[in-house]
């Protein structure tokens, strides 16, 4: 890793272990003596945000197993049974299904401020990558988790969502009855879904693992885009950052722990307390909220390719981003038409999940092909067009400068 | 050193590429079974044949039965939808085919089908839709009186099961 290693041991059995395998030195550098821009705001601490929920997940989904039954015919009951008899079990359960939403809203802003700041630009591409294959591993978890109470909204929502293979020319159909072991969602549906729910969490982990190298070998990003260019620009990730993150840890928990106890089912949806029934479809089935402006891509297209391509096509444009948009200026802050299409772009995806809960029909479906283009207009053609044409505010020389500026006025940078 | 020449390729070199293809082929084929465990299984397969005694329907009435999983509609259609469902031109259909085609002959008052929307699988409702057959609530796909896609997502008409009447009013499926 990059930076001053100044791990000296001089605990006796530290130095033991140093001399055959060095954790304590690693840890050292990574996450002590780690240098990172002084300048970062809360908008960063949303990475440490994110290791919490997956820890969190972690440890309540194993906790869950001890109680759930992965069978078509006792599914749903054992997780009643987990609400109702378990000791806690409806306190795990809550914080298992509304962890899931917080970590997708965590996610969802991590991504924002990544998209915000640039911090996917050169020499961050991989990092960058690496985030959205963290994104779409985090995505077919929750989906496979939310099918595991094989409620209503479990069953139709699995094969919804597993026909999308179907759309495929020939290799479709085979694709479908190899992820269902069946020619319908059933039984062993459910049960390779829940072996793959406890797998991914932990791929996730290594992913996350991999994500966190990349950036400490690029250096953080930070909010001027400008490169740290001596000691002056960081300060050591413990204590300055430990701190932070775990003071914005603490206010998220609270956000969680409201959420989890006093509102527990906002964001789930009623259907999925009657048990699936695979002759009866609800009236209006919809996504997890984190899904829903993806399903307004797919609904927004009137032929089944089409729509399943683009839905696809709306995260693998993501992977190449790094390379369509053209500025050299990383952040938005010195990009007065990047900031204003980036405000757009938010606007946009928030549309698309408010269209992607709607019924698909009439104004509504109108609206989400506006956002579904704009969406897509947005990475293929005003970002590589807007590096070309937009003249930037000029850069500080340093992030130390920028801070000054900031923080004292012109007094303390005019010096 | 100074050659630059390529070197002919030797017996050692023929060696690693065969040993590596050997290689490549046995991982293949021991992966094979690690992903053909998740195809349907010898008791789903085991091609669950039912038969149906329609011999309780009405006129304009249906009835829903299981087979392999899936809902298949009945319909003892009225005289009405059956004038409906000929009155179409077949070639301006999204998925062409003739009401003769989706029927038995000297049967054709009974529509059997499988219930499941060929857009993403959701089970339509019946006697709905723009064209009195039936719709789709899940993205919005409407089927005829004889059960073909007329507008909406859906790519094909609802599929037909392999059945044949084994008397006057009893049907054998699968
Ligand atoms: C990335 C991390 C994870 C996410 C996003 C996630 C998401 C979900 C979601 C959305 C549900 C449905 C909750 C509901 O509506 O009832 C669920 C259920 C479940 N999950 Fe997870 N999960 C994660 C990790 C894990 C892990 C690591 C395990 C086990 C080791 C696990 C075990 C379970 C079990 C047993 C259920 C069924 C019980 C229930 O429905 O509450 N999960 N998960
Ligand atoms: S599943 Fe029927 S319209 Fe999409």
């Amino acid at each position: 890793m990059s930076g001053h290693s100044t791990f000296q041991p001089q605990n006796g059995i530290v130095k033991w272990m140093e001399r055959r395998l060095p954790i304590i030195g690693l840890a050292h550098s990574s996450f002590v003596a780690y240098p990172v821009p002084k300048n970062l705001n809360y908008w960063w601490t949303f990475g440490g945000i994110l290791a919490f929920c997956l820890m969190a997940q972690i440890i309540t989904g194993i906790v869950l197993v001890m109680h759930y039954a992965p069978n078509t015919a006792i599914a749903f009951a054992s997780v009643e049974h987990i609400m109702r008899d378990v000791n806690w079990g409806w306190m795990l359960r809550y914080l298992h299904a509304n962890g899931a939403s917080m970590f997708f809203i965590a996610v969802y802003i991590h991504i924002m401020r990544g998209l915000y700041y640039g911090s996917y630009k050169e020499p961050r591409e991989v990092v960058w990558i690496l985030g959205v294959v963290i994104f779409l591993l985090m995505m077919a978890t929750g989906f496979m988790g939310y099918v595991l109470p094989w409620g209503q909204m479990s069953f139709w929502g699995a094969t919804v969502i597993t026909n999308l293979f179907s759309a495929f020319p020939i290799v479709g159909d085979p694709i479908v009855e190899l992820l269902w072991g069946g020619f319908a969602v059933d039984n062993p549906t459910l049960n390779r879904f829940f072996s793959l729910h406890y797998l991914l969490p932990f791929m996730l982990a290594a992913i996350v693992g991999l994500h966190i190298w990349a950036f400490h070998e690029a250096g953080n990003n930070n909010p001027t885009g400008v490169e740290p260019k001596d000691a002056q620009d960081t300060v050591a990730f413990t204590p300055y950052y430990t701190i932070k993150d775990l003071y914005a840890i603490v206010l998220f928990m609270i956000f969680f722990v409201w959420m989890a106890f006093m509102v527990p089912n906002f964001l789930g949806h009623p259907d999925n307390y009657i048990p699936a029934d695979p002759l009866v479809t609800p009236a209006h089935i919809v996504p997890e909220w984190y899904f829903l402006p993806f399903y307004a891509i797919l609904r927004a297209v009137p032929d089944k390719l089409g729509g399943v391509l683009l839905m696809f096509g709306a995260i693998a444009v993501l992977f190449v981003l790094p390379w369509l948009d053209t500025s050299k200026v990383r952040s938005n802050t010195y990009r007065p038409l990047g900031k204003q299409f980036f405000w757009i772009f938010v606007f946009v995806c928030i549309a698309l999940g408010y269209l992607g809960a709607k019924p698909a029909e009439g104004g509504y479906v109108i609206a989400s092909r506006i956002a579904t283009v704009w969406y897509f207009a947005h990475f293929l053609v005003i970002l590589p067009v807007l590096g070309l044409i937009e003249k930037p505010k000029p850069l500080p020389n340093s992030i130390s400068e920028a801070v000054l500026a900031k923080k004292g006025g012109s007094a303390a940078a005019a010096e | 050193m100074a050659t630059s020449e390529k070197a002919e390729p030797t017996r050692r070199d023929f060696l690693y590429i065969a040993t590596g293809a050997f290689g490549a082929v046995g991982a293949a084929a021991l992966a094979w079974p690690f992903i053909d465990q998740m195809n349907p299984d010898a008791s789903a397969l085991a091609l669950a044949s039912i038969e149906v005694d329609l011999s309780s329907l009405e006129e304009g009435q249906s009835m829903t039965a299981k087979w392999r999983g899936k809902p298949i509609f009945i319909r003892y259609r009225t005289a009405k939808e059956i004038e409906e469902a000929k009155a179409v031109d077949v070639a301006s259909l999204i998925d062409p085919q003739s009401d003769e085609e989706r029927t038995k002959p000297g049967k054709e008052h009974f529509l059997v089908q499988i219930g499941i929307c060929t857009h993403l699988g959701c089970v339509p409702l019946g006697e709905a839709g723009e064209y009195d057959g039936w719709f789709c609530p899940c993205h919005g796909s409407h089927y005829d009186t004889a059960g073909r896609i007329r507008k909406g997502p859906a790519p094909l008409n609802l599929e037909l099961p392999p059945y044949d009447f084994i008397s006057d009013t009893v049907i054998k499926i699968g």
